[in-house]
């Protein structure tokens, strides 16, 4: 195959993905949609219900098939052949990829039935914007991106990072509803906080099953098949508690070791590289916050999803509006990389 | 009721004991992050002196105030400073206690039965036929099997058991290793140095203050910290992509450098590249820019030769490197003689306008507007080669008063109006920016990263747990109690008990109780 057809299979492979993730969401709204009538504790196996629901995360898998030929035919479609990393549009397609492989990964593990609906409208709306507005024609890269090992190893930790901290943020958002519709509850129905357990009960683990005990105003709905916030500040827990030793090791190890070899300096606080500090920093902090009394439960979850602000605010706010000059500033022909443009003069910069 | 009065100790002590509280380290933490978004969005000198140069201009009234309050130098300022040193002595406070605490707890025996295990929320009880003896002695090597550490000693009719202790040491590890990477951090922006210097080809440079074009040494770098190297840009190759998206963009830079370690030394030849550093003893030397340098030769009224030599031109756009040049002939005869203009590497006339179309030199032409006067190089001010100070020198024009050109290909020349003087264009050659920098406790650093994300990973992921198994004999044979203790806050504790039961009963671990 030529590089041309490479591209334009990525470029169809996106397009039948993401339609296939918009069929995948579909088929759990309908499950969703016969879900509302029934109580939370009473899932059916067979049946209609039970047949979408299987059909959803089939169609998710499929999805992520082509979701990964999108990826090696963007890699295949550069001369030379490299990985998908080099600009805006290639990192997100990356980071959704990452995103729905950890969701259909832990499907099972933790029984993410529940996380469908949300994890897919998000990849999905994330994919069609990345179409829209990021989408740029394969392009050989950047001399400093180019000729380093550092950018698979770099760029697969960030991208790793990214999507995993894109699912615990997802997750950190459901359990402060969650946890305000429980709160809310418990507000109403005083007598049953004891039978249900509040949200800041204490950290024995409740299990699925206590959602049944919950009020039986909440036993219906969209929320109500959430689990417990105490599962759902674990489950966020242990998704950021991967995430961060990642990025850890995407921005102050492997990120300094490339930048001392391609610019000279291993830590030069350029915005890129403060927003990744920040981002950091506002992690530890959510895993601190989370062993503090007084900040456990939503205010860490606060703190959190602050964190998935500022990733994004690097990601998408840096390169727009302090990287420099332009939208182009991934774009120009000679001054761009993942991280903006040079300064004047040093158009060997990244 | 007022608040009893504290004297100046107990102030002392309560304001250590805030500093040192993990709610402070975590005020202290956002904090820092919320410190840090100055620095992304005002220029900082460090990163870019030019943006910095440039944003005062366009703010005269602000400049004064952000200047005393450290904006353009946001990771060197007082207040970030300050946060960043709370941070510490709060760390510090919290991690020496916990490093005691840890050491005692590490030789310590696992804390002891409590007395009703069932009331712990992760308990179970079951009726076993074997004796109480047995039952314990079991429990003993199940434990020790599933690498808890068990008390020796006993617990008279229990066993009491702890395994995850590296959990802590993990956190104390991390915690510690900020400190090493700080310090490691603060040798090399104390004695390190950057520099960077334009080497046109065939040029060289060695290494001493006088050849730097910038230099930026740390608080207690001396002179004795440069290198006694020198080297010499033999030649720099590079390939311009011809056509697809980035048409024009350049790749594969070779700057093919010969240099010695010290005077003396027996030369040696590297080829630098992008991502390639080459280092000579502790400096790495980089490759980060390019351009170009034409050859021009400048005589004066009189014919004599008054500047000769290649000129380092500034490139201006990056798709096209059209280059600023600046030529200055002081020494000209009866007045000096300034040029200043642009080359076009690929030049074409396009609707009338010159312009460069490709990076590459495909056919340079200088185009430059001639000045005659006081260069204003003598009045002891120091003055960038690259601007021309036209302040007290007259453009030279035609006769007739008309605009006047200095246009040439290589190989041309062309005589200045009034007998000025003349202006050859000689030949090209490209230049390297090289940067030369110096960064002692770079390892220390990133050993210190290294070492805090192993501590990470293991306070992290090492569930720290505790188990009890109590065994009692009565009527219908001897009762077990089983509780286990989950200290992380993180885990499934459900599981590890169903194990644990299991292992003690003699069967398998049910594989459906896994959940």
């Amino acid at each position: 195959m030529t590089n041309t057809e490479w591209e334009t299979l990525s470029n169809q492979a996106v397009t039948i993905c993401g339609i296939v993730y918009f069929l995948a969401l579909l088929a759990h709204s309908a499950q969703w949609a016969s879900l509302r009538k029934l109580p939370a504790d009473e899932t059916p196996t067979t049946g209609s219900v039970a047949t979408f629901g299987r059909f959803g995360v089939l169609l998710t898998a499929l999805a992520c098939g082509v979701h990964l030929v999108a990826l090696v035919g963007r890699g295949m479609a550069a001369d030379p052949n490299r990985v998908p990393w080099g600009n805006m549009y290639e990192f997100t397609l990356s980071a959704t990829f990452v995103a729905v492989l950890g969701y259909l990964v832990l499907y099972r593990r933790f029984g993410l039935g529940w996380l469908a609906p949300w994890v897919l409208g998000f990849v999905f709306v994330v994919l069609m914007m990345d179409v829209l507005w990021l989408h740029e024609p394969v392009a050989p890269l950047t001399e400093s991106l180019n000729s380093s090992p550092w950018l698979v190893i770099h760029v697969v930790s960030a991208v790793l990072a990214t999507g995993v901290f894109s699912l615990g943020g997802l997750i950190s958002i459901l359990y402060l509803f969650k946890a305000r519709q429980v709160t809310r509850d418990a507000a109403r129905q005083p007598e049953l906080v004891g039978a249900g357990g509040g949200p800041a009960a204490d950290d024995v683990a409740t299990g699925a099953g206590s959602a049944a005990a919950d009020a039986p105003a909440a036993a219906r709905g969209v929320l109500a098949r959430v689990p417990m916030p105490e599962q759902l500040d674990r489950l966020a827990y242990r998704l950021h508690a991967f995430a961060f030793p990642v990025w850890t090791f995407a921005v102050l190890i492997s990120g300094p070791i490339w930048a001392h070899q391609a610019w000279s300096r291993y830590w030069g606080w350029d915005p890129k590289e403060v927003w990744a500090f920040i981002t950091w920093v506002v992690y530890a902090a959510y895993l601190h916050a989370r062993a503090t009394a007084g900040w456990k439960g939503p205010k860490a979850a606060v703190v959190a999803l602050v964190g998935f602000a500022t990733l994004l605010f690097n990601f998408v706010g840096i390169n727009y509006f302090f990287g420099g000059s332009s939208q182009h500033s991934y774009a120009a022909p000679a001054p761009t990389s993942v991280h903006g443009p040079a300064l004047a003069g040093d158009v060997l910069r990244a | 009721m007022a608040a009893p009065e504290l004297n100046f100790v107990e102030l002392m002590r309560w304001t250590w004991r805030q500093l040192c509280s993990m709610r402070t380290a975590l005020v202290l933490l956002l904090l820092l992050a919320l410190a840090a978004v100055p620095g992304s969005v005002i220029p900082q000198t460090d990163v870019d002196a030019f943006a910095v140069a440039r944003w005062k201009e366009q703010h005269p009234n602000l400049t004064p105030v952000y200047e005393w309050l450290g904006l353009f130098d946001v990771f060197s300022s007082v207040w970030f400073a300050a946060i960043y040193l709370l941070l510490v002595v709060s760390l510090m406070g919290c991690i020496l206690p916990r490093c005691k605490v840890y050491w005692q707890a590490m030789r310590a025996r696992p804390p002891r039965a409590p007395r009703n295990l069932l009331r712990l929320p992760n308990s179970t009880t079951y009726v076993s036929d074997a004796s109480a003896d047995e039952v314990l002695a079991k429990a003993h090597q199940v434990l020790r099997k599933r690498r808890f550490r068990v008390d020796p000693a006993g617990d008279g009719d229990a066993v009491a058991a702890e395994r995850g202790y590296l959990r802590e040491a993990g956190n104390l590890l991390f915690h510690v290793s900020i400190l090493i990477v700080m310090a490691g951090f603060a040798v090399g922006s104390l004695f390190g140095y950057r520099g960077g210097v334009i080497i046109v080809q065939g040029q060289g440079f060695s290494n001493n203050l006088s050849q730097y074009d910038d230099f930026a040494p740390g608080a207690m770098t001396t002179v004795d910290d440069l290198e006694p190297f020198s080297l010499v840009l033999d030649d720099f190759d590079l390939d311009w992509i011809q056509s697809g998206p980035r048409k024009g963009m350049a790749q594969r830079f070779v700057a093919s450098l010969s240099y010695t370690e010290e005077p003396g030394a027996e030369p040696r030849t590297y080829d630098l590249r992008v991502n390639h550093p080459l280092s000579i003893g502790g400096t790495d030397v980089f490759l980060i820019g390019h351009g170009y340098a034409p050859s021009v030769t400048v005589r004066d009224a009189e014919g004599d030769i008054t500047f000769s030599g290649p000129v380092v031109c500034l490139p201006e756009e990056m798709a096209t490197f059209r280059s600023f040049c600046v030529i200055k002939a002081p020494n000209a005869q009866p007045d000096g003689i300034g040029l200043e203009g642009y080359l076009y590497p690929t030049f074409a006339l396009i609707d009338g306008d010159p312009q460069s179309i490709f990076g590459d030199d495909r056919n340079p032409r200088l185009s430059l507007l001639a000045y005659t006067g006081d260069l204003g190089l003598g009045q002891g001010t120091s003055q960038s080669v690259y601007v021309l100070d036209k302040s007290q020198m007259t453009q030279v024009t035609k006769d007739d008063g008309s605009m006047f050109r200095v246009d040439l290909f290589p190989g041309e020349s062309v005589e200045l109006p009034g007998g000025a003087g003349e202006v050859t264009f000689e030949g090209i050659q490209p230049w390297v920016r090289i940067q030369l920098s110096k960064t002692p406790g770079m390892m220390v650093a990133l050993g210190g990263v290294v070492l805090a994300l192993l501590g990470l990973l293991g306070s992290l992921f090492i569930r720290p747990r505790r188990a009890w198994v109590r065994a009692r004999e009565e009527d219908g044979g001897t009762v077990v109690e089983v509780a286990v203790l989950d200290r992380s806050g993180a885990g499934e504790p459900g599981s590890e008990i169903v194990d644990l039961v299991a292992a003690l009963r003699g069967d398998l671990p049910e594989k459906e109780s896994k959940t």
